[in-house]
């Protein structure tokens, strides 16, 4: 037994993906991404994003077809993330996974991106014990999920009230000047500041906070916190020391991040934790999530980096545990759906 | 030999010719549901001829102009199709899709077809071939010939049809310029950007999405 040969669509935000699998074993993951274009924004430009995912689908699938060293009439089935997402990003991978199915005569599974980034770990480190916790950490994702069954029950345990975490990364790394995606750049800095130097406020994690969002995230205020201290010591004619500053705000975010995973492993007698999104890529998050989840007898597992971001490799080991499942697959007529819950994994 | 046409430019327009004559033109008039309805329409109009996807030689795509989401999601579909039939694709201007349909066209006219936001995209035609355009611009700015096209209307009252007839695209296609497989955008991407949100930081003046 070795399992389906399935292609993975992905397009929901910057990164066009194509991902190919054979059961639980990763035979391409092809990634093109337009990130360098949303530079000079700051942020991602939905239209830009549109534009760079038309031209590099095709080459895109080619690639990842080569690389696996597959014919397309091996295929027994394709996925595609269905969403959630920027609507005009994802019905480009929608319409291309439908034409693929259509014209190979195969079925479509429209997929939920998020149940994606917990399921890839599966191509690295093999089958989830469940329940296991998971948190979902990007520009776009801030979300801690208890996965009973990974093709058919998950639990949003918790989610940011306001920004996501990358895009704390993203606003902060702007407002210091350091340039765009904000993670990895404030990573860097941090490296050499004192993550002590300025105790910047953990959002939700006051007492009258917690009674009703003890498992949510707020990064607005920690964004705010760094903009004002910022803005005085400029004003007072001091240096900013980038360094300490890029150092503390990344303690505030790892330190919160990592405290609410713990209490809802401890809340709910969780095991195993996994880690994905852009964020989950950032050293410090990794080190401190490590150190206390172990202190509690839960393991930590992470895909490597480049599994960690958006990519076609998740969609497709998520559409072959659903085949596997023996769920049904999409109608022919599904679309794309910008807000999809966790809740369903299958459009 | 077996042409598809695909038209997204305004809704769903799916047409089939076999060597230059109209098999079957099929349509969703949906503008909002392109990447729901297209490949479903396609295998329904084919098999409403008795055809197959594998049956398809050539495959043709309208590029627009028209509102872009639309226009890609016509557009990779056809991509995809031909990268697994291993079939050619040719992009084609929809305005030429339209005005190819009127049959007994005046000398000199205008194709029109809506651009939103108060513009229109159009081209002049002569002698049945393209000369000037496609352009977006005010209604006012479209030259005083005879309209054709989904969007003359909101130029002036028409004589020549009003809606792109896939099946005359799918037969005429291979005589049309080849305007290749990127839709005409007409307009820049930070053309399409929504306002921005109001924040404690200072940022450029342009909303972004989250990054995941
Ligand atoms: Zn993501």
């Amino acid at each position: 037994m070795t399992g389906p040969l399935i292609l993975g669509i992905e397009s929901s935000c910057d990164e066009t993906g194509v991902g190919i699998v054979r059961g639980r074993e990763l035979l391409a993951n092809e990634v093109a991404s337009s990130v360098d274009q949303h530079a000079r924004w700051g942020g991602v430009v939905p239209e830009v994003a549109s534009r760079a995912h038309l031209q590099a689908m095709v080459p895109a699938l080619e690639r990842a077809l080569a690389k696996a060293d597959v014919d397309l009439t091996e295929i027994d089935a394709i996925a595609v993330t269905a969403g959630p997402g920027l609507m005009g990003a994802l019905v480009i991978g929608l319409a291309s996974a439908k034409a693929l199915a259509a014209s190979l005569n195969k079925p479509l599974y429209g997929v939920n991106h998020l149940v994606g980034h917990v399921a890839v770990d599966i191509l690295e480190h093999g089958p989830l014990d469940m329940p296991c916790g998971a948190l979902l950490v990007s520009g776009g994702h801030t979300n801690l999920l208890k996965v009973d069954d990974l093709t058919s029950s998950i639990t949003e345990v918790g989610t940011t009230i306001d920004d996501a975490a990358g895009e704390a990364y993203d606003k902060v790394a702007r407002l210091l000047g350091l340039g765009y995606p904000g993670g990895p750049i404030v990573d860097k800095a941090a490296a050499s500041g004192d993550p002590k130097a300025i105790a910047f406020p953990r959002g939700l994690t006051a007492r009258h906070d917690l009674a009703k969002h003890r498992f949510d995230f707020s990064f607005s205020g920690l964004k705010t916190a760094v903009a004002r201290w910022v803005e005085t010591a400029r004003l007072e004619g001091r240096e900013v020391p980038i360094d300490d500053v890029c150092a503390s705000f990344q303690e505030a975010v790892a330190d919160v991040l990592t405290a609410k995973a713990v209490d809802m492993c401890d809340h709910y007698g969780l095991k195993q934790f996994v880690i994905g999104g852009g964020v989950a890529a950032n050293s410090r998050l990794r080190t401190l999530l490590e150190e206390r989840l172990a202190a509690r007898g839960v393991a930590l597992r992470r895909p490597r980096p480049g599994l960690c971001t958006d990519n076609g490799a998740m969609i497709a080991i998520l559409g072959s545990e659903v085949v596997t499942a023996g769920l049904p697959p999409s109608a022919s007529d599904i679309g794309a759906d910008s807000g999809m819950p966790i809740s369903k994994v299958l459009a | 030999m077996i042409t598809l046409a695909v038209d997204t430019s305004t809704d769903v327009r799916v047409g089939i010719a076999r060597d230059g004559v109209v098999l079957a033109s099929g349509s969703v008039e949906n503008p909002r549901a392109h990447a729901e309805q297209l490949m479903p329409l396609v295998e329904s109009t084919l098999a409403s001829v008795g055809l197959a996807l594998g049956d398809v030689d050539a495959i043709v795509a309208g590029v627009g102009p028209g509102p872009f989401t639309g226009l890609r999601v016509g557009v990779v579909t056809a991509t995809t199709l031909g990268l697994v039939l291993r079939r050619p694709v040719k992009g084609v201007c929809s305005l030429d899709a339209v005005a190819a349909a009127w049959s007994d066209a005046p000398e000199r006219f205008v194709a029109v077809s809506d651009a939103r936001r108060r513009e229109v995209y159009w081209a002049v035609y002569a002698g049945g071939v393209r000369v000037e355009g496609p352009f977006v611009t005010a209604p006012s700015e479209v030259p005083d010939l005879p309209l054709a096209g989904p969007g003359a209307e909101l130029v002036r009252p028409t004589s020549g049809p009003t809606i792109l007839d896939a099946g005359v695209f799918a037969a005429t296609a291979s005589e049309m310029p080849d305007a290749g497989l990127e839709p005409l955008y007409l307009r820049r991407p930070d053309a399409e950007l929504p306002t921005a949100k109001k924040t404690t930081i200072p940022q450029p003046r342009v909303s972004i999405r989250k990054r995941p």
